[in-house]
């Protein structure tokens, strides 16, 4: 009814071109860039496994990025629940088929990668919503019906999630899921008393965590309670950063990282080791680029026309927030520890290739932004 | 149109609703930097400090020890080297393993397995297990032969405590051996200590620890998580400890120790103007080397259970009745006081008609008696009947004043060694606080004879005799090199007579304390009729110790001899009159001698006890002799050598 206002087709290459955001590309770039360094400082200034690994990943889905870009937003609205489907039989085959790493069972073996589905769904949970969203009347979206359909779609694979074990990523997918729901304007009493209740159910919730994650709790409240155990990480973490000062001990200089204190240096503690070696001020100008990036993303959601593309920006920055937030509060001990990655920083082809994803939508709804979207 | 108002509506939720969150992200990230802030900037030093702590790990290498050297500069305590294994434990994955090779290698025994096991719990895991520090040349080889198989085994050439005259100097300076807790409790080992580190357990080792000690080295290592070296940071290197210079001549010690060799007793040999002792033997004595390391039980035991007591320093911490030695002192004391006059006839009438006091007879030790003494005589041929009458005539207290001004009865070495003795000079008032009783006349009549409550270390009446010798002065009795000493000064100071001096308008009869090398006695002419006395004794006929003399006026002393009881003499032992070989060891008496040397112009004072020797001018004075002889012969060289020293100072 409403194809006439569907403008898309008529798109010239040179308008696309014309209407990428190169901020948000140089930004990539940056990030990319600045992420390479870091890792290069993990092997200890070689230029071996991790790095090379790093960076043909990174060039290979920055250019997945650059080509799915130019995927209408539409072909990606029509198929968001495809993904989510996609996304749940793959952490369905993780239940079964999945291979283990020190004691959780997360990914899949594709030869060429080792997939880890969790990361995907991330991005998948965003664009299902998105599109769920999108159809829904304001006026119904505070129903039960329609509020009890969402809570379903994302207890799924929380919980398949949570069964891993893998209690940070399943927190991530909630906390993206549960702002798209925000964004769509659900009443506010609905989160103050959802909130009130988790406060309440949570000495239970301690009760039915395995012990380790009990004890990341405990440590992250008291490390000095195991310093060599539980608690080692997060001490050696503040150590190398607080040890950084201002402007940092120096590129590869980072004592904690190259003599080996600092667990986890390409992954989750990425921003330890950056931090180390660029202090203060490497770490505030790092932050500011992330902030940027979200800035950036929010941005194409303000000038897109489509609810789709709007919901699903800004549930894309929250996420990228979620993770840059939770994965540097871990790391500075403000919260417990629970394996996040750092966006595009940290070594791990499926959350790079799940965030690169993720920015493609972005892109195509920026190059697409007066694409309008039939609600019906 | 009410899709489109609606559609507008919900885009403006949607808007607001995501502002909403941006604040909370700002807010958020707000919380993100200030942390980092914290960290970064507030707290940084703390950070970095536990930054270097992680890193940086210290090794302590241990210092040499300081050599100490004789009077002419030779070595009595040096450094020899030795093979030792050592373990780095942050190297080994399996100590039981490692510790089993070795065991087998070098052949441990259970023992010693069990005391490594209890040394490496004391240890942190990147320590240093000294397996053994003193491993044969074969053992060392075997080590360094396997070495491939052992991980953390580390073949080290070290050095440890070495005394070369082994036997000859043990009671003089002593041995080292591993610090206990106690010795941890010292400042100046526990400012130095180092794991390993051998500490002075005895002698001059333990009192002048500071000294040899040294300072350790460190060397700073660069470390990673597990422990392992990365690179060397820093080496501040040790300093050896300080050389300690003794004032002994290893000569005459060797000479002095050859003497008593199969004997219990001790000599001491000591400059009468300079207070420098030239010898301070004890016998018998044992090998500080085997300490070393850690005695062996077998040695340990013979050691202990030689019923002569080698471990007793008896020089210092032998306590022995002067005996006849202090009739000297006594003839003086009485002369000061102006007793009696030394032309004063006594009658020893011998054993039948013995000294009397109140119904209790007191002998002399000659059967038949001396006849008419006067105090010359009497001190010559040691008549006991002249001193009981004269000590009683001069009484107790007096006679302890002269004593104690002589050196009896205090430290002669202060606390250069913890067992050293103060010996025992008694008077009525001591008597009364100590034993809560008054004193007796009878006491102060066998007092006259050296015998009693008196008590004296071989070295206090050395000293004795140096300062009657060197004309009744006050010396500094030292072992050590005193370099703040100029001894030519001193000896020039000494050698003018200081009677005449205004400036000791003080009453010499009274209990007085005397400065450093200035006079002690009252009339100078006394002294030198006690020394006159001495003469006569060694060189005169009918002297006790006649047979022992030199002619040559280059060797020619001048001494006395002493027998100390170690039991009451009873009428059937006076009538049995044994002979020394029949009398059971341990009842035999003590033999003493002192003297000096050479009689004209006098620079040596000597002490020799022999326990259990019998009589003095038979046990004691022969030896005294021979090492007179030794002494003076290399007392060119000592002057030779002192003289050149003290010049290039």
């Amino acid at each position: 009814m409403l194809r006439e206002r569907i403008q898309a087709s008529n798109y010239s290459f040179l308008d696309k071109l014309r209407s990428i955001d190169y901020l948000l590309i140089l930004l990539i770039i940056a990030i990319g860039s600045i992420s390479i360094f870091a890792i290069y400082s993990t092997e200890g200034g070689k230029f071996s496994f991790y790095t090379k690994n790093h960076i043909i990943r990174l060039s290979v889905f920055f250019s997945l990025f650059l080509v799915l870009s130019f995927v209408r937003v539409s072909t990606w609205y029509k198929n968001a629940y495809l993904f989510y489907i996609i996304g749940l039989i793959l952490l369905i085959t993780v239940l079964f088929f999945g291979i283990s790493a020190s004691g959780a069972t997360r990914w899949i073996n594709l030869y060429f990668l080792n997939l880890q589905p969790s990361e995907l769904m991330k991005i998948a949970v965003i664009i299902c919503f998105a599109r769920y969203y999108h159809r829904i009347q304001s006026s119904d979206i505070q129903s039960y019906k329609f509020l009890i359909q969402p809570i379903i779609l994302l207890i799924i694979p929380c919980y398949l999630v949570i069964q891993q074990p893998d209690l940070g990523t399943s927190i991530l997918i909630a906390g993206s899921g549960i702002a798209i729901i925000w964004l769509a304007g659900l009443n506010i009493k609905y989160f103050v008393y959802s909130g009130l209740l988790l406060l309440v159910s949570l000495p239970f919730a301690i009760s039915v965590l395995k012990p380790y994650q009990k004890s990341r709790i405990l440590t992250f409240f008291n490390p000095d309670r195991d310093p060599l155990g539980a608690g080692y990480q997060i001490i050696q973490s503040k150590i190398a950063i607080g040890s950084g000062g201002f402007f940092g001990k120096g590129y590869l200089k980072g004592t904690q990282s190259y003599l080996e204190f600092l667990p986890e240096k390409h992954t989750d503690f990425i921003f330890t080791l950056f931090s180390e070696e660029f202090g203060f001020l490497g770490s505030i100008i790092l932050l500011f680029l992330y902030i940027l990036l979200i800035y950036r993303i929010i941005n194409v959601g303000l000038v897109s026309r489509s609810f789709f593309a709007k919901l699903y920006c800004f549930g894309f920055a929250t996420a990228i927030f979620l993770y840059v937030f939770v994965n540097i509060a871990m790391v500075l001990g403000m919260l417990p520890i629970v394996g996040a990655p750092l966006p595009i920083m940290s070594y791990g082809g499926s959350s790079l290739l799940s965030i690169m994803l993720g920015l493609s939508i972005v892109m195509s709804c920026k190059i697409y932004n007066q694409e309008q979207i039939s609600v019906y | 149109m009410l899709n489109r108002g609606r559609n507008i509506e919900k885009g403006r939720v949607i808007t607001r609703r995501m502002f909403i969150l941006a604040a909370a992200k700002v807010l958020l990230f707000a919380g993100i930097s200030s942390r980092l802030y914290n960290l970064q900037i507030s707290d940084r030093e703390k950070y970095e400090i536990l930054s270097d702590k992680n890193r940086i790990r210290e090794w302590k290498t241990p210092p040499q020890r300081g050599i100490i050297v004789d009077n002419f500069n030779k070595v009595l305590a040096s450094n020899d080297r030795v093979f030792q294994l050592h373990l780095m434990l942050d190297e080994i994955d399996d100590f039981d393993v490692t510790i089993f090779k070795i065991k087998n290698l070098i052949g441990l025994d259970k023992f010693q397995v069990k005391k490594l096991y209890k040394k490496k719990e004391r240890l942190k895991p990147w320590d240093t297990l000294v397996v053994s520090d003193n491993l044969t040349w074969e053992q060392f080889s075997k080590i360094n032969l396997y070495l491939h198989e052992l991980e953390g085994a580390k073949p080290v050439l070290s050095t440890s405590r070495f005394y070369p005259y082994s036997n000859d100097l043990v009671h003089v300076v002593g041995y080292v051996g591993d610090a206990s807790p106690k010795d941890l409790e010292k400042p100046e080992i526990k400012e130095n200590f180092v794991p390993g580190l051998k500490v002075g357990k005895y002698g001059i080792e333990n009192s002048q620890e500071k000294m040899l000690i040294g300072n350790y080295g460190i060397k700073r290592y660069e470390v990673n998580a597990s422990g392992k070296r990365i690179s060397q940071i820093d080496y501040i290197k040790e300093r050896q400890g300080n050389k300690v210079n003794l004032t002994v001549d290893i000569e005459i010690q060797k000479f002095a120790q050859e003497l008593l060799k199969g004997k219990a007793g001790s000599i001491c040999a000591m400059d009468i103007y300079t207070g420098e002792l030239v010898a301070m033997a004890s016998s018998p004595t044992y090998d500080p080397n085997k300490f070393t390391h850690g005695i062996n039980q077998k040695d340990w035991q013979e050691i202990r259970n030689n019923p002569l007591k080698p471990l007793i320093n008896k020089s210092i911490a032998g306590l022995y009745s002067p005996g006849s030695t202090f009739k000297p002192l006594v003839a003086l004391a009485a002369l000061e006081y102006g007793i009696l006059d030394p032309n004063k006839t006594i009658r020893c009438k011998g054993h039948k008609h013995p000294y009397e006091l109140y119904g209790v007879k007191y002998h002399c030790w000659k059967k038949e008696g001396h006849g008419y003494m006067k105090l010359r005589n009497a001190i010559k041929q040691s008549c006991d009947i002249y001193f009981y009458e004269m000590a009683r005539l001069l009484g107790v207290d007096k006679l302890s004043i002269i004593a104690k001004r002589y050196g009896l009865g205090t430290n002669v070495l202060g606390d250069l060694y913890n067992d050293e003795k103060s010996g025992l000079v008694p008077d009525t008032k001591w008597k009364r606080r100590v034993l809560e009783q008054s004193w007796y006349l009878g006491e102060t009549v066998i007092n006259g004879i050296g015998q009693g409550y008196i008590q004296t270390t071989p070295l206090q009446l050395c000293l004795m005799t140096a300062q009657i010798a060197n004309g009744g002065y006050k010396i500094k009795p030292h072992i050590i090199k005193d370099d703040s000493i100029n001894y030519k000064d001193v000896i020039n100071k000494i050698k003018i007579d200081q009677s005449g001096f205004p400036l000791h308008e003080r009453n010499y009869l009274d209990d007085i304390n005397v400065e450093y090398y200035q006079r002690m006695y009252h009339k100078k002419s006394n002294i030198n009729f006690v020394l006159d006395a001495m003469f006569g004794s060694t060189n005169e006929q009918y002297g006790t110790s006649y047979k022992s003399r030199y002619d040559d006026p280059k060797y020619q002393f001048a001494g006395k001899t002493g027998t100390s009881q170690v039991r009451r003499i009873t009428d059937l032992d006076r009538e049995l009159d044994l002979d020394t070989e029949q009398i059971e060891y341990r009842k035999r008496d003590h033999a003493l001698y002192v003297a000096f040397a050479p009689y004209k112009d006098p620079r040596y004072a000597i002490s020799v006890i022999i326990e259990h020797g019998g009589s003095g001018s038979k046990a004691a004075a022969p030896l005294a002799s021979k090492l007179i002889k030794r002494i003076i012969d290399r007392h060119k060289l000592r002057e030779q050598f002192n003289n050149g020293k003290t010049s290039l100072a």
